[in-house]
């Protein structure tokens, strides 16, 4: 008996102080831990990659007019999982080592807007998404400053203005016809041509 | 006001009560590793208690499912006033990824008034502690609502895209 807490003594005193003096001296996290993921809003183009795969499912995405894209992030609800720091094709989100998240108001300091410029098709004035999915991995972003190479990307080629395509006569004629009508009446011939 | 007299109201030590609202388990490990000697959440005179009567803190983790809702407010009306709500993990901060499943009602915000929020799955030790040092007012708060509206740098006047062919030639 008295040996035995003799012996535990001994161990304790050999250990010597293992406690960390945490809040007092800072303690990074290990290698490849996942903090609160950051977003690098000039270089996120808006496709909404990660909005697909976030299993908590809190980036939401609006249209707030027709440029502008809105992206919500509820990160209060964020598991750190970094799916969507991997899907991201412009490496716009990185997870950081920040783990200290505490907050009193989770709702307001956790909450990350980010607004993004879209572009839009010459024509018809939508965002659009490109028809294959091999054409989508070829964009090389919606982004503002590549507003002039993907501007003419629209999948409704008989819709673009008729100045960027190939000087055809006969269809500028035809493009002209069209001018008055309102782009739904167009849409509405185009699919009916297909 | 009422958050100084809070702070003054609870600068000695929290006993806590610990609950499980729902939770995979993983946010319980963690807060029981804060208990142990390594991370030593004693030292700031935490204390895990047996009986919400004699607690200072409710300590919750996980998504509040429906089945535990009357008990957790039953739960919160035994904690002697004043009293703190503690959401521990991404589930007891928002509702984490089961927040629309159909047996949750969300996160503990939804049937408690929760004072501190420690996100994370599962929070790291030294993020609940940073929390519980919070609570105690030892350290400041790390996130701020200050990016809570970020727009790309660009110029103040967007290139209006407008389609030069619409008016006659
Ligand atoms: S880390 Fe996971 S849960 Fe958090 S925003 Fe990214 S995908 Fe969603
Ligand atoms: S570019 Fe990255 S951050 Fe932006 S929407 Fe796509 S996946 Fe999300
Ligand atoms: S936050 Fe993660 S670890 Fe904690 S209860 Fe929810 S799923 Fe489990």
């Amino acid at each position: 008996m008295l040996l035995s807490k003799l012996r535990q003594a001994l161990i304790c005193l050999l250990a010597g102080k293992v406690t960390l003096s945490y809040p007092a001296k800072p303690r990074p996290p290990e290698e490849g831990f996942r903090g609160y993921p950051e977003v690098d809003v000039n270089k996120c183009i808006g496709c909404g990659a990660c909005a697909a795969v976030c299993p908590a499912r809190l980036i939401k995405i609006e249209d707030v007019d027709q440029t502008t894209r809105r992206m919500t992030r509820l990160l209060e609800r964020c598991v750190f999982c970094g799916r969507c720091a991997e899907v991201c094709p412009e490496d716009a989100i990185t997870m950081s080592k920040q783990f200290e998240l505490t907050s009193d108001q989770a709702r307001q300091d956790l909450t990350h807007v980010c607004e993004v410029f879209m572009a839009t098709c010459k024509r018809c004035g939508r965002c659009y998404e490109p028809a294959t999915p091999l054409d989508r991995i070829m964009e090389p972003g919606f982004r503002h400053d590549q507003i002039d190479r993907g501007g003419d990307r629209c999948p409704y080629p008989e819709l673009r203005a008729p100045d960027s395509e190939s000087p055809s006569t006969d269809e500028h004629d035809e493009h002209d016809e069209h001018l008055d009508e309102p782009v739904s009446a167009q849409v509405a011939q185009v699919v009916e041509a297909k | 006001m009422l958050k100084k007299l809070c702070k003054k109201a609870f600068f000695k030590s929290l006993w806590i009560y610990h609950t499980n609202t729902g939770a995979c388990n993983g946010c319980d490990i963690e807060l029981i590793d804060v208990l142990t000697p390594y991370y030593d959440a004693e030292r700031f005179g935490m204390k895990l208690v047996g009986s919400p009567r004699h607690a200072d803190v409710l300590v919750c983790c996980g998504p509040v499912t429906r089945q535990v809702v009357p008990a957790l407010k039953r739960l919160y009306e035994a904690v002697p006033d004043p009293k703190l709500v503690i959401a521990v993990g991404s589930c007891a901060s928002g509702g984490g990824i089961w927040y629309d499943s159909y047996n949750i009602v969300g996160g503990v915000d939804v049937v408690l008034p929760v004072d501190y929020y420690i996100p994370g799955c599962p929070p790291r030790p030294e993020a609940i502690l940073h929390g519980v040092a919070m609570a105690l007012g030892l350290v400041e708060k790390q996130v701020e609502a200050e990016g809570l509206r970020q727009l790309p740098d660009r110029p103040e006047t967007v290139p209006m895209d407008v389609p030069e062919h619409r008016g006659r030639k």
